[in-house]
């Protein structure tokens, strides 16, 4: 059965990506080609020539036109053919999809599903990225796992502990109960982490120049089924937000992670981290960028790892969840049922 | 945590269902948005029991509201 969860805007690639060549990628099992006209207006079509199933992603691109690498078949940024090889008549059929896009954020994101749908769907939002009171560093690393499996281990970050411990992960983290809230109208899973004297990883140490015991709060909002966003506050042990909500004596940094299906046992992990402090600082940048690409490269080796296991195990294999999976639970939940209401085969089941 | 550092209610919806991990103990306190609250140890009986909304058993309490932050990306 499949868990993808259509008639939703996912991120496809960064806008940095995309550009004057053929890029592919796979998104909920579908393959895709992305560029940019002359323009910059980023386009995303289906990567199957109607012809002989030529990946687009491997021709040419010549104008605006993709030129397919076999025969020649000639598409539109609307997917239409506007030339075929040795004739003049251009086959009615010969069209390929083409794919709503959004540039927003900084992410290209692009609709699965009924176009029909697409307009009328709120684009989900992780303003810091396009922020310039903030810096930000990022990446994307492909994982060899289900995309169920990133969402489970970012839901319970307790996992920082035993899987980050030297970069962001400490003993306080496992140890400090979480508050859960999810609101099925607005599909929104929130779950907090106030941790009020607790040792300062070096992940923040070295990046805030913060030296001894802090305050760190964790504040997850994972907006189903593909956007997670978590506000990460550091700030000297007592220092709490002021009565109007002000922060000046704190370091804020929005951690976002956009989880991309690409096949039902594939996903695109793209991570970015935006600070609100030292934004000019290239060394703070570089150490940033490092070591979280070093933080989810450790969740990509264990999910792989995982998937392996689980893919060979019968369905319906036992587990077990206590306390700190309180959020994960709700999460899976939401995306079944979108995953059956985006599926008329599986509505009621 | 309990002090005054420690989660505020942080969705705004009318239909928000909490659970908070009592600190100290290994009990999680499930409220739901009509008011009705239990405890449990086991995270998976708890929800089912807050999704059962409106057949919780017993009589909802008055539900207490604070006001909730504004979320920052919504």
């Amino acid at each position: 059965m499949s868990e993808f969860v259509r008639d939703q805007w996912y991120v496809a690639a960064y806008g940095s990506e995309v550009g004057r060549e053929l890029l592919a990628r796979t998104i909920l099992g579908e393959p895709i080609v992305l560029y940019r006209t002359g323009d910059g207006t980023a386009v995303a079509l289906a990567d199957r020539c109607v012809h002989r199933r030529f990946p687009l992603s491997e021709s040419k691109l010549v104008d605006d036109t993709i030129v397919c690498g076999y025969h020649g078949f000639t598409y539109g940024t609307d997917g239409a053919c506007v030339a075929v090889p040795g004739q003049k008549r251009i086959p009615r059929t010969a069209r390929v999809p083409s794919y709503p896009v959004v540039e927003q954020d900084s992410f290209v994101w692009v609709w699965i599903g009924d176009a029909g749908k697409a307009a009328t769907t709120p684009v989900p939002r992780a303003p810091w990225l396009a922020d310039p009171g903030y810096a930000t560093v990022c990446g994307m690393e492909p994982l060899n796992a289900r995309a169920s499996l990133l969402v489970d281990n970012l839901m319970d970050l307790s996992h920082e502990t035993y899987l980050h411990g030297g970069y962001i992960g400490t003993p306080e983290v496992a140890e400090t109960p979480i508050t859960t809230e999810v609101d099925d109208e607005a599909g929104v899973v929130y779950v907090s982490r106030h941790m009020d004297d607790t040792e300062c990883p070096p992940f923040y140490a070295e990046s805030t120049g913060l030296a001894g015991r802090i305050t760190r709060w964790q504040d997850i909002e994972f907006h189903p089924p593909c956007l997670y966003l978590l506000h990460s506050r550091v700030a000297p042990v007592g220092v709490l937000p002021n009565a109007d909500g002000t922060d000046p004596d704190a370091f804020h940094v929005e951690v976002v992670y956009a989880i991309t299906p690409s096949t039902e046992n594939s996903t695109y992990d793209f991570w970015a981290v935006a600070r609100d402090f030292a934004q000019d600082d290239a060394e703070v940048s570089d150490y940033l960028r490092e070591s979280n690409r070093t933080v989810v490269l450790q969740d990509v080796d264990a999910l792989n790892v995982l998937e392996k296991v689980i893919a060979d195990e019968p369905a319906g294999y036992q587990e077990l969840s206590i306390n700190i999976d309180t959020g994960g639970l709700a999460a899976r939940r939401i995306l079944a049922r979108m995953a059956r209401a985006g599926d008329p085969t599986k509505v009621g089941s | 945590m309990t002090g005054p550092g420690a989660p505020t209610r942080m969705l705004r919806g009318e239909h928000v269902r909490r659970v908070v991990w009592l600190p100290g103990t290994d009990l999680l306190r499930g409220t739901c948005f009509c008011g009705a609250e239990r405890d449990a140890e086991d995270p998976v009986e708890l929800w089912e029991w807050l999704l059962a909304h409106p057949d919780h058993g017993g009589t909802p309490a008055v539900p207490t509201r604070p006001a909730p932050r504004e979320l920052a990306s919504i």
